[in-house]
């Protein structure tokens, strides 16, 4: 795409041809129009580019071009050590950093098979399901935004302000926090947290409340979402959806329900679903699992006034000790020196571990050959998969229904092209 | 609900030689299958009773430079029926035959399968549209290789416009 240095307007160099395969027949006949939307377009979430065949309103086909993101995250992580590459999680999924640093730390404890106290369990699963609020508000201001309930943005990151005070509180920053650690946490969880998070679950409920209202209760939003890109229960598994977007076509699986890990098993909570598979089960299942997500906080505050024990582990072979025992311990020193310089060498073997992100399935593959880098991260991003079903959501409606499209299956590109 | 089989067992007993070898870490099972079987194997997975492998959570492929064949590429699938997962796996070097495309057993396939081509350069067969997923068309190489350097895109400048444009045939369309 260049400028015409005349006009300034844009001018597409390109050739037809390149689409042959991907467009109809029509294309090339001049019967329908080829559009570019994005990647600088406000309603694609981020850079998404997505190529258009259109006649009249309709959508007969819908190329997404995504990568204009893709930073090599999986490939820096290979030249660093374990420990130091958490980083890099946080900046993949920028909505969910504690998730991603969730489900890393996941993959390397089963990897070392390194275990993880009790008070460092609950406190992940509080703040991950912060987290997952916190993402969720996100998705439900600009999704509102998208479809013309233009209030919700602005209630919404009100909200956000609150959780990110909070995650600051913890660990120093609003949305990078690489808190969570190999075998724990990188420091305990400070006193004014509980009162922090007391206020979350004494003022969210009445603030879910009004979106519901704002949002699922207002007669455009409705006519604009139901029926609006279904899929069925079958094709959704089909093409790998996860998270909201699967329960929104009735399918009850939930990771955390299915294999438990971080000890959710002791947590109780219902999954959400939907019935119809449209953008409307979309919305009101992420808008329910707010609500459970504040009766897990809830269950997991109550927890951490008990378990007032370690929040990390104390196996010196993984993690570092702690300042105090470097004055008085000769080992404590050399371990130190040790994991702060070359870092700790695991053993040899690949890993899978999944969870439950706010997004859907976010799993890490951890491929280990001894040495104290890892030898190939991978995570599958539910973004991505979610993302390559939008061709088949998006046909045969209209444009503006491709942008609450977009926004129902809650992409994030940083999470996608990674 | 059916009984839930032992999937090694049963990949063994119904494939024979085309199962090459099965690993188990941390209670993760690993089978790893020859390229040309992949899509029976995979099938027979997803449909039989007993089994019923029916999401393809991820694609994902492991370099072991130097070793040969040098390229792992894992399939994780999972079984909600019965609530458990397993790992496929192909080896492949370069220069092997392609590998079959998963899209006709899942689509969710075809998107995970054009990353594995961009990164790492797996060639796959009867995929529908084989294209650079992350990287710009006219790129040089896989950049997840173990032998492709870690290193960075030097900015364009207007004193070194016409130099770096050099190496982007794409980029002046």
């Amino acid at each position: 795409m260049t400028a015409d240095p005349q006009t300034h307007h844009a001018v597409w160099e390109g050739n037809i041809e390149e689409l042959k395969g991907l467009v109809s027949e029509k294309a090339f006949s001049g019967e329908s129009m080829i559009l570019n939307m994005g990647p600088q377009h406000p309603s694609t979430h981020g850079v998404l580019r997505v190529i258009l065949e259109l006649e009249g309103e309709e959508v007969l086909s819908c190329i997404p071009d995504v990568g204009f993101l893709h930073t090599g995250i999986e490939k820096n992580m290979e030249y660093k050590t374990y420990e130091k590459s958490i980083v890099m999680t946080d900046r993949m999924d920028y909505l969910n950093p504690m998730g991603n640093g969730l489900v890393y730390c996941l993959a390397m404890e089963k990897l070392f098979e390194l275990d993880v106290p009790m008070r460092a369990q609950i406190a992940r699963i509080v703040l991950a399901e912060l987290t997952r609020i916190n993402s969720h508000l996100v998705w439900m201001g600009i999704g509102g935004l998208d479809l013309g309930v233009t209030s919700t943005m602005t209630y919404a990151f009100r909200e956000r302000e609150v959780l990110l005070d909070i995650f600051e509180m913890v660990s120093g920053q609003r949305m990078m926090s690489t808190y969570f650690r190999p075998g724990g946490l990188w420091r305990d969880l400070p006193d004014e947290f509980e009162g922090a998070v007391q206020n979350v679950l004494d003022t969210f409920p009445a603030k879910i409340d009004d979106y519901d209202k704002i949002i699922t209760q207002n007669p455009v939003f409705v006519d604009r979402t139901q029926g609006i890109g279904f899929i069925s229960a079958e094709d959704a598994v089909a093409y790998g959806l996860t998270g909201a977007a699967l329960r929104g076509s009735g399918v009850n699986w939930d990771i955390r329900k299915a294999m438990p890990y971080s000890s959710y098993e002791q947590f109780e909570f219902d999954v959400p679903l939907g019935q119809h598979g449209d953008v409307y089960d979309r919305f009101i299942v992420r808008i329910a699992e707010m609500r459970q997500s504040l009766r897990i906080i809830e269950q997991g505050m109550k927890r951490l006034q008990k378990e007032k024990g370690p929040f990390r582990s104390d196996n010196r072979k993984y993690v570092p000790p702690p300042r105090a025992e470097l004055g008085r311990s000769m080992e404590a020193v050399i371990h130190h020196f040790k994991l702060w310089t070359e870092g700790f060498r695991p053993p040899k073997g690949e890993v899978y571990v999944s969870i439950e992100g706010p997004r859907g399935e976010l799993g890490c593959f951890l491929a280990s050959d001894g040495s104290p880098n890892p030898m190939r991260v991978h995570f599958r991003t539910p973004s991505f998969v979610n993302l390559s079903a939008l061709e088949k959501l998006s046909k045969n409606h209209m444009i503006a229904d491709l942008v609450g499209i977009i926004g129902s299956i809650d992409i994030v590109l940083g999470d996608c092209d990674r | 609900m059916s009984h839930p089989l032992d999937p090694k067992q049963t990949l063994t007993d119904t494939f024979g030689d085309a199962i090459e070898d099965s690993e188990e870490f941390r209670g993760e099972l690993t089978v790893i299958v020859k390229a040309e079987k992949i899509i029976e194997v995979a099938q027979h997975l997803r449909d039989a009773e007993g089994l019923k492998y029916n999401l393809l959570s991820d694609i994902t492929v492991v370099d072991y430079y130097p070793a040969e064949p040098r390229f792992g590429v894992c399939y994780h699938l999972y079984s909600m029926a019965f609530n458990r997962r397993l790992r496929l796996k192909v080896l492949w070097s370069d220069g092997d035959a392609p590998v079959p495309s998963m899209t006709k057993l899942w689509p969710s396939a075809n998107w995970e399968e054009r990353e594995a081509y961009d990164m790492m350069g797996i060639v796959f067969s009867g995929h529908p549209d084989m294209r650079r997923i992350f990287m710009p068309d006219d790129w040089q190489g896989y950049p997840q290789r173990k032998d492709y350097p870690l290193g960075y895109e030097t900015v364009q400048f207007s004193f070194n416009y016409d130099e770096i444009a050099k190496h982007k045939p794409f980029a002046k369309k």
